[in-house]
């Protein structure tokens, strides 16, 4: 991906991955909310959260990208994505600030990513003092082919 | 001759024409800006012709002769024999100005008023009949006559309908919000607060019954059109029928009358087309020659119901059950135990109807399956009733809309659940020693509800949650999905309550169990269960239920990636499937002309021999029971590639789905891709490529292995990678496969592929990067790349395309590539 202007990136944070999502799909940034559990659904999806009256998915993003459950004791916080089918809720670890980057410093992905986190991530911006994944939104929230359902008890 | 009109009558007029006439202003305006604008003056004239038509119907002599002369002289217009002049356009005008005047009148006293209009009429035919000149025309009358603008156009207005469908959301919303302020109050004991929230409760009330009003239309807008159909069906089935219509002024909400539309047409066409006798068959059975259907609509208890009656020859039962049995839809033994009221709805079953032109698999006609699941899906319910040779009535329950429906509060492993009051029988609470009620026959847990065993299922293990219910109280839900009941225990009951159903993201599309969400006094999110969803599921309810749901999901799917699939038996394989862009034709043969000939089966066909090879023994070598030939007629789908064809015998054809395939798994044996869940029951998919390999391997081996019909397919779903590949192979292309944009472009050197297929998600970057790389390869840089098709129906024309290229490309061919498919890559680069 060619990046022509600078870009402003509401980043944050899943386990140790710093990652950062352009500006203007975030709809809002939301502290952890009640959810609804979902049995049967996709281990993606986390739940259902009440966002002023609209009805809202949570994907946890640890579950998109294969990593480890986050602990019990530490809550998500929730990144509202807008889509075109209303907007979805990503559940991270901890949410940073908004930056604005140069496309001196964008490269693509590199080859080493875990299969898992490549296929959402467009690429890569070199910082200071730490690298920032630029996630693809869209690729993010298409979890059909992840169909590892919740196990169900019967059946 | 004015004739007493009915008041709405009148009104309907008044209303539309004055609409219309308000229009025509500014069109004929319009129109004198641009008199050679052929379209703007086609609406002029149709609106002219609306009215003439109108009144000369409703018996207004006045205003039809003032409406003919204008459209005698738009006519002349429209044909070109005449220019607009400007002259023309004031005659024009001041017959508008006329006929809003009588129309002023008429409303006023339903009178047209005295005969003064002499002078206009002269004035108009002196315009038909003369050159433009001759005209005279005083200016306009003074337009303060008309300023006392009709009161009925006023007392009406338009409205979008997206902006009632907002409205109608709102509600929902201030719904909700009710909902929890009520929930609140009832925790605090305040008066004045108390006092408050009642008063909101009974104005939202009020205002959600009254918006849902403005949504209403009469039933008469869907019936309008079927006096029309029952004339051209009887027309062309030779019949007499004459349609009656009562309670057209039936008021359900606007998304409902949509949603009954199409089944409602389909009934009253099964009527004139099954129903009905030829009068000759009538009078033979003393019966007028004249059939006679006759709708009937009308509310009772919340609902609305329609019926569809028709005094023809009635259902015969035991033929539906011989139907049934023979299309192995119930078991033998089903049969004697089923009443009639029962075994009439087993024409409602998917593949009753259908099931006999499934073999022609072009024109596989809508069935009364398709009837039921679009009126079980607005939460109706469809009923039979008939008697042999005095008739048919097929009574449909509608509810009065859908936005708002009340449900009732379940709990299950601490979460709460809501199920739609629609498809709720009664609850049952059994407490103490009796809690060991359900028994099990065959480890089916039931339970013996006044006798009768109840099927039952346990929500808990169907979600796979944990059960927090005591053990000594049983709740169980008896619920009605389709024409059966079956019992969910839950853990406890709560209340009912008003909900407003919102859809779930596309990320939980997939889940059948839940038919959406709502938001609950409290604030937060609860299920909705879906019925049937729940009883497939369970396994309370049977795989034909499962055929009939999976028949409309693929009409509400959308977007997604739906295959037309082919399901079909085969020895131990209960549920095969096959892209049905492969399969040539579906046949039956007599058991008698299929012959051995040298180890093979054979049949004559069309004047050639057809090659027939029995399915299960390609799947099964090692089993010796060969199924497919011992039935009589043998079912064959037919395979062809132009010259050659190759019959597969299978057991049964079940039915033909459009769906999208869910979930994948590769399952290794010879001539199966891999599993899918197709209609909620695992499903192999047929290695058309390998089957045919096996049962005849001098199709695949004579092939040309010239370069030029080389194909290379990049696609990074190695499932979807077998069925194109298939299709491919069967149009007679060889295949090398890659996952990637790299494997594929490595693989591209020495394959010698003369035309790549690419999916438009090819791993890492997408087609246009691939297509890129392709181009800054010089020995790659001619070869046409096309980007893979996600539709069917978008495959097949992409197959022929690629047949043109291959052409193209190795010059084997005069004809050079079509412009359509070079057009579309062109668009691509």
């Amino acid at each position: 991906m060619s990046v022509a202007q600078t870009t402003q990136y509401a980043t944050f944070v899943v386990e140790d991955l710093f990652f950062g999502i352009d500006v203007l799909r975030v709809q809002e940034v939301l502290r952890y909310q009640e959810m609804t559990r979902i049995p049967l659904a996709p281990m993606v999806a986390e739940g259902l959260i009440n966002l002023r009256g609209q009805i809202v998915t949570a994907l946890d993003m640890r579950r998109r990208l294969g990593l480890a459950p986050r602990g019990v004791d530490r809550l998500p916080m929730n990144l509202v994505v807008r889509t075109e089918e209303g907007p979805v809720s990503l559940l991270v670890d901890e949410i940073g600030d908004v930056l604005q980057l140069e496309p001196a410093d964008f490269e693509s992905a590199p080859d080493n990513l875990t299969p898992a986190a490549r296929e959402l991530v467009h690429g890569v911006y070199k910082l200071k003092d730490r690298l920032l994944l630029v996630l693809d939104p869209d690729q993010t929230l298409e979890v059909n082919e992840f169909l590892e359902a919740r196990p169900a008890g019967s059946n | 001759m004015i004739l007493v009109l009915e008041q709405d009558v009148l009104r309907e007029f008044l209303l539309e024409s004055t609409e219309n006439l308000n229009r025509l202003d500014s069109e004929i305006i319009e129109l004198e800006q641009r008199p050679a604008d052929k379209e703007l003056l086609a609406s002029v004239f149709r609106t002219i012709h609306t009215i003439k038509g109108t009144c000369g119907f409703l018996g207004f002599p006045l205003l039809e002769r003032i409406a003919h002369q204008a459209e005698s002289l738009l006519s002349l217009l429209r044909s070109g024999e005449r220019r607009l002049t400007p002259r023309l356009v004031a005659v024009i005008l001041e017959c508008v100005d006329a006929i809003r005047k009588i129309l002023a009148k008429l409303e006023a006293s339903q009178q047209e008023g005295p005969d003064e209009y002499g002078a206009i009429l002269e004035r108009l035919a002196a315009a038909i009949e003369d050159p433009e000149d001759s005209l005279d025309v005083p200016p306009p009358a003074a337009p303060a006559e008309l300023e006392k603008s009709s009161a009925v156009s006023e007392s009406a207005i338009r409205v979008d309908v997206g902006l009632l469908d907002k409205l109608m959301n709102l509600v929902g919303e201030l719904v909700l919000a009710r909902n929890q302020v009520l929930q609140f109050t009832t925790q605090k004991e305040d008066s004045k607060l108390n006092a408050t929230a009642q008063r909101l409760n009974l104005i939202t009330t009020e205002l959600q019954e009254n918006v849902m009003k403005t949504r209403m239309q009469p039933i008469g807008v869907v019936w309008n059109k079927l006096p029309r159909l029952v004339r051209d069906t009887a027309q062309a089935c030779g019949k007499l029928v004459r349609l009656d219509m009562d309670g057209a002024g039936t008021e359900l909400d606007k998304t409902i009358i949509e949603a009954i539309k199409d089944p409602l047409t389909h009934l009253v066409r099964n009527c004139c087309d099954h129903g009905i006798e030829t009068a000759e068959d009538r009078v033979r059975a003393g019966k007028a020659p004249h059939g006679l259907i006759s709708l009937k609509a009308y509310h009772e208890g919340g609902q609305v119901n329609i019926e569809v009656a028709d005094d023809g020859a009635g259902v015969d039962v035991a033929q539906v059950k011989a139907k049934a049995l023979e299309k192995g839809l119930i078991r033998p033994e089903q049969v004697e135990r089923m009443s009639d009221h029962e075994a009439m709805h087993l024409m409602f079953l998917p593949g009753f109807s259908t099931a006999r032109t499934v073999t022609n698999v072009s024109g596989r006609g809508v069935g009364l399956d398709v009837v039921r699941c679009n009126i079980e899906r607005i939460g109706g319910v469809v009923d039979v009733t008939s008697t042999k040779d005095k008739g048919t009535l097929i009574r449909l329950k509608i509810p009065l809309t859908l936005a708002i429906i009340p449900g009732l509060v379940v709990v299950s492993g601490g979460e709460r659940f809501l199920i739609p009051q629609a498809s709720l029988l009664e609850l049952i609470r059994i407490e103490g020693d009796s809690a060991g009620k359900i028994e099990r026959v065959h480890g089916t847990p039931v339970y013996r509800r006044r006798g009768r065993l109840l099927p039952v299922a346990f929500l808990n293990q169907v979600l796979g949650l944990e059960s927090a219910a005591q053990e000594d109280v049983v709740n169980i839900v008896v619920l009605q999905a389709e024409d059966r009941q079956f019992g969910l225990v839950v853990d406890g009951i709560r209340d009912t309550q008003e909900i407003v159903v919102k859809p779930m993201g596309k990320q939980l599309k997939g889940l059948t169990v839940y038919s959406g969400a709502t938001i609950m006094g409290d604030g937060r999110v609860a299920l909705i269960l879906d019925v049937l969803g729940i009883g497939q599921r369970s396994g309370v309810l049977a795989n034909r239920d499962a055929q009939a749901h999976s028949g409309t999901q693929a009409v509400a799917a959308t977007g997604s990636e739906n295959q037309r699939m082919l399901l079909f038996r085969a020895g131990s394989f209960s549920r095969l499937a096959v892209p049905l862009s492969l399969v040539a034709r579906l046949e039956e043969f007599p058991q008698a002309i299929v012959e051995r000939a040298g180890g093979r089966y054979v049949v004559q066909y069309r004047g050639g021999i057809l090659t027939m090879v029995s399915l299960a023994s390609v799947l099964e070598p090692e089993s010796s029971a060969d199924t497919a030939i011992t039935h009589d007629p043998i079912q064959a789908i037919v395979f062809a590639d132009g010259q050659r064809s190759l019959g597969i015998m299978v057991d049964q054809i079940v039915d033909i789905v459009d769906e999208s395939v869910t979930v994948r798994q590769s399952t290794g044996r010879l001539g199966l891709l891999g599993s899918a869940v197709v209609g909620k029951l695992v499903t192999d998919f047929l290695d058309v490529r390998a089957v045919v390999q096996s049962a005849a391997p001098e199709w695949l081996d004579d092939e040309p292995g010239k370069s030029a019909s080389v194909v290379m397919l990049a696609e990074p779903s190695s499932f979807l990678r077998g069925i194109v590949r298939g299709e491919l192979e069967m149009a007679g292309h060889r295949v090398v496969e890659a996952a990637t944009a790299e494997e594929a472009l490595n693989r591209m050197e020495g394959c010698g592929a003369g035309v790549v297929l690419a999916a438009s998600h090819l791993p890492p970057d997408g087609f246009s990067a691939f297509q890129e790389a392709m181009r800054r390869q010089p020995s790659l840089t001619d070869i046409p790349v096309v980007e893979l098709a996600q539709s069917p129906h978008g495959r097949e024309s992409m197959l022929a395309s690629i047949g043109h290229l291959v052409a193209a490309v190795s010059g084997e061919t005069a004809e050079p590539a079509r412009p359509v498919a070079a057009g579309s890559l062109e668009d691509r680069a």
